[in-house]
């Protein structure tokens, strides 16, 4: 059967028995060091006579007991070898004490976010100079690798789009169409599901379904590629890690993602057109709605600010990717900086198109 | 004499049609440190994997500190502690996070116990000053004497190394040697401990197998510095020879 351990305290005299081992000292830890400074000024004794067995946990109770006493204790009846680990652990440097938790400090945070700042316009600096240079490093740009991002951020995104789309276009046509047949404006619906749908919606979520799919993966391979080393390599080959990573990803989300978006609006469209067939509207009459009042400006702005949305979601996740620390917790960091950032950059670049089509009058 | 630490009977492995070794068999006296060597490629890390219950053998027995791996294997898991080759420390957290944490696990001591005692163990292995760094940000040999210091956090008896040498500049590595044998003798911890690092194995060892891809097995037990001087075994020559070659290069 197991002898328990057990502590007393008489004075300056500390008395252990049974097992001084890691496993059962817990319960008695903090009485041992509220005896040893109640010693404090007198003289501190180990009673270890009945002690049956000893190993680092339990000499690190009594080296931090005659630290918390202050003096070296005199020990009573110990074992050779409970002395001997005692000694060893006594001879070793005091362990430092350990740094303040960091606070949040202004000007850290400002420094932070400006460095992200000129990190970003550095990024941008870099990646339009490995694009003016393309022509005469094409080599680096393999299209077997342009061929593969486009993909796995398009065709494979394609599915999702499309489930996502009938799903909006559904939504939105019914949550408007209760309160707009009250006014009996709900012809109107179709009209208001397809331009939300074309100008805005389509290439805002085709946007964030990329940012989620893609600009996380771009992120995490390249983050692992650097935590790997990987991209010292490549720089070491003579090979430019913007040209050979960058770039292909930036052109392969340019391209796909108007693709993406006209299938998240053409399903969004069909939605929308089962809810209003169900609500008693010919096809037809939808089909004549959409077409007379959806125009090529808003049809052709959308894919554009849909392409200004695949360069900066897949701008951000490889940024991310590029700027990762080391070790694996630094990699899942970087794919949470892609998916928020791609689609915060989303929004802001979405706010920017707005001013310029206002004044362009589209 | 008492019952061995570890008693591997008669082990076989296979994976699929092709077989890394058939009838090891050997035993680890308590107290004992022992070696697993070979060349790359013999199985060595699998053995150790079948040992601490990582791999059940596809034939065989393997006993831990009186119980079966496999059928007691919760049991004997905490009273064990194990080194990977590359160190294996959970890098979301501090080195001190890392020791503390079978501390948290398995023991009933306050969260400033824990930390008092993973200091210690830090300080054992020479890491006193490095408790609050992250995995990320230490050497090699850091990253192996803070995985022996976790492996060391509930003081286990028995304690598995895996090439703790490899990869290491022959100064750090004979400061883990060192650290090995300080270990066996404070704790009276039994060792079983892998690699094919000459010098590590003759500065260390009480007692080795050796493997070999060829035989497919087993093809030397005893001490090292006995196999090295007398055994006829062809491939046990030749490995050892490298050592004398290096020698006389030095």
């Amino acid at each position: 059967m197991d002898t328990p351990f057990t502590f007393s305290a008489e004075g300056g005299t500390l008395r252990f028995a049974g097992p001084l081992e890691t496993a059962r000292i817990g319960p008695s830890w903090d009485k041992v060091l509220a005896a040893a400074v109640r010693a404090k000024g007198g003289r501190l004794v180990f009673a270890l006579g009945e002690v049956t067995a000893c190993d680092t946990g339990g000499a690190t109770l009594l080296l931090e007991a005659e630290r918390a006493q202050g003096s070296e204790a005199v020990l009573e009846g110990a074992d050779e070898r409970v002395a001997a680990l005692l000694d060893r652990l006594r001879a070793l440097p005091p362990p430092g004490r350990p740094p303040p938790p960091p606070g949040f400090n202004w000007r850290d945070a400002l420094r932070g976010g400006l460095g992200l700042c000129t990190g970003g316009i550095a990024f941008v600096g870099e990646a339009v100079v490995a694009l003016v240079r393309l022509p005469t490093r094409g080599y680096m740009l393999r299209p077997s690798d342009l061929l593969r991002v486009a993909d796995q951020a398009g065709v494979r995104g394609i599915p999702l789009s499309l489930l996502l789309g009938v799903l909006i276009g559904l939504i939105l046509s019914f949550q408007s169409l209760v309160p707009m047949r009250r006014f009996g404006a709900d012809i109107y619906v179709s009209n208001l599901v397809a331009i939300s749908l074309v100008r805005e919606l389509g290439p805002l979520l085709a946007a964030v379904i990329l940012a989620g799919r893609t600009g996380s993966a771009f992120a995490a391979e390249i983050g692992t590629m650097k935590v790997n080393q990987e991209i010292d390599a490549l720089e070491t080959m003579g090979l430019d890690p913007m040209t050979v990573l960058v770039l292909p990803r930036l052109i392969a989300a340019v391209l796909v993602m108007p693709a993406l978006t006209i299938a998240l609006e053409l399903s969004g469209l069909l939605g929308m057109l089962l809810v209003m067939v169900g609500a008693g509207f010919p096809p037809v009459i939808i089909g004549n709605q959409v077409a007379y009042w959806v125009t090529p400006a808003d049809f052709y702005g959308g894919l554009v600010k849909a392409a200004g949305f695949g360069a900066v979601v897949a701008a951000v996740g490889c940024r991310a990717g590029l700027s990762t620390g080391l070790g694996p917790r630094a990699v899942g960091l970087s794919t949470t900086r892609a998916v928020v950032g791609g689609i915060v950059g989303t929004i802001l670049l979405d706010g920017l198109f707005a001013v310029l089509f206002y004044r362009l009058g589209l | 004499m008492g019952e061995p630490a570890v008693r591997v009977q008669d082990v076989a492995q296979s994976f699929g049609s092709r077989v890394i070794y058939r009838h090891v068999s050997c035993e680890v006296a308590r107290g004992e440190i022992f070696v697993i060597l070979g060349g790359s490629g013999c199985g060595k890390s699998t053995l150790m994997r079948q040992i601490i219950g990582l791999l059940p053998p596809t034939e065989g027995r393997v006993e831990v500190l009186g119980h079966d791996m496999y059928a007691d294997r919760g049991e004997v898991l905490r009273e064990i502690g194990v080194m990977f080759q590359a160190g294996a420390l959970l890098g979301s957290l501090s080195l001190l996070e890392n020791v503390m944490f079978p501390l948290e696990i398995y023991t009933r001591l306050s969260a400033r116990a824990r930390a008092q005692v993973a200091r210690a163990k830090l300080a054992l292995v020479g890491l006193g000053d490095a408790a609050t760094l992250m995995p990320a940000e230490i050497s090699g040999g850091m990253a192996k004497r803070a995985a022996i210091a976790r492996a060391l956090a509930l003081d286990p008896p028995l304690l598995f190394l895996d090439e703790p040498s490899a990869g290491l500049d022959p100064i750090t590595s004979a400061g883990l040697d060192r650290l090995i044998l300080d270990l066996r003798r404070d704790l009276g911890a039994t060792f079983v401990v892998v690699t094919h690092e000459l010098a590590s194995i003759l500065a260390i060892a009480d007692r080795c197998i050796m493997l070999d891809k060829a035989a497919q097995g087993m093809i030397a037990e005893g001490d090292p510095r006995k196999l090295r001087d007398e055994s006829r075994e062809p491939v046990v020559r030749a490995f050892f020879r490298r050592e004398e070659v290096k020698e006389a290069a030095g």
